[in-house]
């Protein structure tokens, strides 16, 4: 996309996708969430998606926050069900792109069990979740994704507990397509958002994001940029390799990539395609003119 | 809102016998639900698989979710889809969907609950009826709202209830709650169902103005906001955080007394509209019975008994629960001495009666922990010990 | 050979909006050609916004465009005089 300086004021393209009465947003300085927003925008426009057609399902958290501030028709659920929310949206009006839009402790944590099943059923959804490996917006607690010994304010001591690995966990589920990248790869993640745009079924992107006022405020990591450092010399780029190995460690390596790209029939196809074939001509298919 | 008839395709026209889930379900299809999301719980579920079984046939989906609090929220994202969505449950899941009943009540989601009562709390009597849901379905979820609860007392009410309680919450952009219980969902009687053009809908009022001037929750003449759907290019926003006429947060007092307000007042400035009862015999009456659902049923046994021994009894059946028939009930409140409350729990429902009496009549509970309905001796015996 | 000859690089003009700017430095640091540094004055909400040190040598590569988590930064491709091989993606 450019944009040629004319005799006309020039505008941040951006503004024709946010919600400009309620810009600044509420991102600490140097949160990655704007980033991965902006990384989201680019892939819209580049995909050329009719944007009428495209909702954004979010749920509670700093992530969460995005539903409100994106110019598309936009939902703010409740903690850990956006995943069913964009399920119900999604079957009652099979035209629209659906993108979950949210964070590691609400799809994960709460919303986990959600997760499993969307994955499972390969629901027509793409899910962007932005890991920042706490949950900041209550102040920074110990999240599904805190790799073990990082501390935050209800692992005081540090984190002992596993973390989970988002994409191993979404592979095992059956997504259709998985990728991780961090926010400073930000045209790999508009590469990716647009690539999954264009396919169907359970679509899972996860976008490491800096924490400045509290994962690294309490680990003592310095502000963003010192994150962006450390996602610069860290993160490994290995497309397909097995979501078994990818775990990140506390401040280890970051391995991007993605991961799995394949077919499968979403969840409407099935249903049209299995009960045409036991009820034959009685069946009346739902949702299959698009 | 728009008037419209039913559609053909979903209606089941004939006289059939049927239990209460069943009805349900059918009630459901003839009022245009195509979207049903639900998780089997006794004695719920054969609601989910009648409808499981038929929808195919009509066209539309069903789906069984990993769990209830997933089926109210796949409703709230299909009514905001454009459809017409309902699920069924009992207890245990009821107490799961609360936190999102108050979201589809914050986002003025019209969607539709049947609750089949069964003996609580917690696990309880998964088999056997009960009532002890009532207030609940008022109070379940945190901070102030108003719901609309119905009460059928016969898998036929359950039919016709079930078409109200959809055009209730299109009306109003409300969750619409059917409480019935395990005898009435279980119980199997005759239900005629008309054919289609005899079956009267109401649609949501569709906003069709100009899109840069939507208002997702500016409240109309009737204090309902006009309501669009995703994808028609409206752009909205909405959100389960206090809210603006526009649907964004504002996270201050006088917004959340503008939106809580509002959200009351919607239910309440139209509650003549929206309550229903059936009386007999109560303006001469010195006692008025006080019951719903299947316990209404009983009563009517028990009062039949008591006109017989010469005693001047009424009967008030509560047809919507809530909002509760507050005017007509303090009206009676002047003339009788006593209303007596049979109820499958332990007193929900005789508060509301005493606290609208407001002393001027006693409100007699009969209460029955649930598991059984009442013996109709018992409440001849309070009707007796009221008159005195 | 002429084919490279023709081809002159793209330059861009920054759009800035200073009140945005939440000193996150992204830009700063990211910028390839150098063009961004830290200014000393302050933005109504107390950070240091950068500044446009070196404007000839933007090269139209709107990474800080990207990069700017709060919408602060934005690259118009200015036109050239004699105009270049026109190309329309974005590096």
């Amino acid at each position: 996309m450019s944009t040629v300086a004319t005799s006309r004021e020039p505008r941040n393209p951006m503004e024709d996708f946010l919600r400009m009465d309620r810009i600044p947003h509420i991102w600490c300085s140097g949160c990655g969430i704007g980033v991965v927003v902006t990384s989201f925008a680019d892939a819209l426009r580049k995909s050329e998606k009719n944007l009428d057609k495209v909702a954004v399902v979010s749920g509670i958290g700093c992530t969460g926050r995005v539903a409100g501030y994106v110019k598309l028709d936009s939902f703010h659920s409740t903690h850990g069900r956006a995943i069913p929310f964009a399920t119900g949206l999604k079957l009652a009006n099979p035209e629209l792109d659906v993108v979950v839009f949210s964070g590691d402790g609400d799809l994960t944590g709460i919303g986990g069990n959600h997760f499993i099943h969307a994955a499972r059923r390969n629901m027509d959804l793409l899910v962007i979740c932005v890991n920042n490996f706490n949950y900041a917006m209550t102040g920074g607690q110990v999240a599904p994704t805190t790799p073990i010994d990082a501390n935050l304010s209800t692992a005081p001591f540090g984190n002992f507990e596993y973390p989970f690995s988002l994409p191993y966990l979404a592979d095992t589920c059956g997504a259709t397509y998985v990728a991780r990248w961090t926010c400073l790869h930000i045209r790999r993640v508009t590469n990716s958002i647009q690539e999954a745009l264009g396919k169907k079924g359970f679509r899972f992107i996860e976008v490491i994001a800096p924490c400045v006022t509290l994962y690294a405020r309490r680990n003592r990591l310095g502000d963003g940029l010192n994150i962006l450092k450390y996602y610069y010399e860290n993160s490994e780029i290995r497309h397909g390799a097995d979501t078994r190995t990818v775990d990140i460690t506390y401040q280890g390596k970051i391995t991007c990539g993605k991961f799995i790209d394949r077919e499968k029939p979403p969840f409407l196809d099935c249903m049209n395609t299995h009960l045409r074939k036991s009820l034959g001509d009685k069946y009346v298919p739902y949702g299959e003119k698009r | 809102m728009k008037k419209v008839k039913a559609d053909p395709k979903g209606v089941l026209v004939g006289a059939h016998y049927l239990d209460g889930d069943y009805a349900i379900a059918e009630g459901a299809l003839a009022a245009g639900c195509r979207f049903f999301a639900g998780y089997p719980i006794t004695p719920s579920t054969e609601t989910a698989e009648r409808f499981a079984e038929r929808i195919p046939m009509v066209g539309g989906v069903f789906i069984q979710m990993e769990d209830e609090i997933a089926s109210v929220t796949a409703l709230i994202g299909a009514s905001w889809g454009g459809q017409k969505p309902m699920t069924v449950t009992s207890g245990p899941g009821f107490s799961l969907m609360m936190e999102n009943i108050g979201l589809a009540a914050m986002m003025e989601t019209p969607l539709v609950i049947a609750n089949v009562q069964r003996g609580g709390p917690s696990t309880g009597l998964p088999t056997l009826t009960g009532q002890g849901d009532m207030m609940q379905v008022r109070w379940g979820s945190h901070g102030d709202y108003k719901i609309i609860a119905l009460s059928p007392d016969s898998p036929q009410e359950c039919f016709d209830l079930t078409i109200h309680a959809f055009n209730l919450s299109e009306m109003y952009r409300v969750p619409v709650f059917i409480m019935t219980d395990e005898c009435v969902g279980h119980m199997h009687e005759k239900v005629v169902i008309p054919p289609a053009d005899r079956i009267d809908l109401v649609e949501r009022k569709w906003y069709e103005g100009p899109k840069d001037k939507y208002l997702p929750y500016k409240p109309d003449k009737d204090l309902v906001p006009f309501m669009v759907k995703a994808g028609d290019g409206y752009r909205f926003h909405t959100t389960g955080l206090t809210h603006d006429e526009r649907g964004y947060p504002v996270i201050n007092a006088d917004c959340q007394d503008w939106n809580v307000r509002h959200l009351q007042d919607k239910i309440t400035k139209n509650a003549s509209k929206i309550v229903k009862f059936e009386e007999d015999q109560t303006d001469k009456a010195d006692v008025v019975v006080v019951s719903y659902g299947i316990t209404s049923r009983v009563a009517y046994r028990a009062v039949q008994s008591a006109r017989k021994a010469g005693l001047k009894v009424g009967i008030f059946r509560l047809i919507t629960v809530w909002p509760f028939p507050e005017k007509r009930l303090a009206e009676l409140a002047q003339t009788v001495k006593a209303f007596v409350v049979p109820e499958l729990n332990l007193g929900q429902i005789v508060l509301e009666v005493e606290r609208v009496s407001a002393g001027r009549a006693a409100a007699i509970p009969v209460s029955h922990a649930g598991g059984w309905v009442h013996d109709p001796e018992n409440i001849l015996k309070a009707i007796k010990e009221a008159v005195k | 050979m002429i084919y490279f000859g023709n081809l002159k690089p793209k330059r861009g003009e920054i759009h800035l909006d200073k009140s945005r700017c939440k000193g996150c430095q992204f830009c700063v640091e990211y910028c390839p050609r150098d063009v961004l540094e830290t200014s000393e004055e302050y933005n109504d909400k107390g950070y240091h916004p950068p500044r446009i040190k070196d404007p000839m040598n933007c090269c139209y590569c709107q990474l800080c465009e990207a990069i700017c988590p709060e919408y602060a930064l934005f690259v118009t491709l200015m036109e050239e005089e004699n105009e270049g091989e026109e190309s329309q993606s974005r590096p």
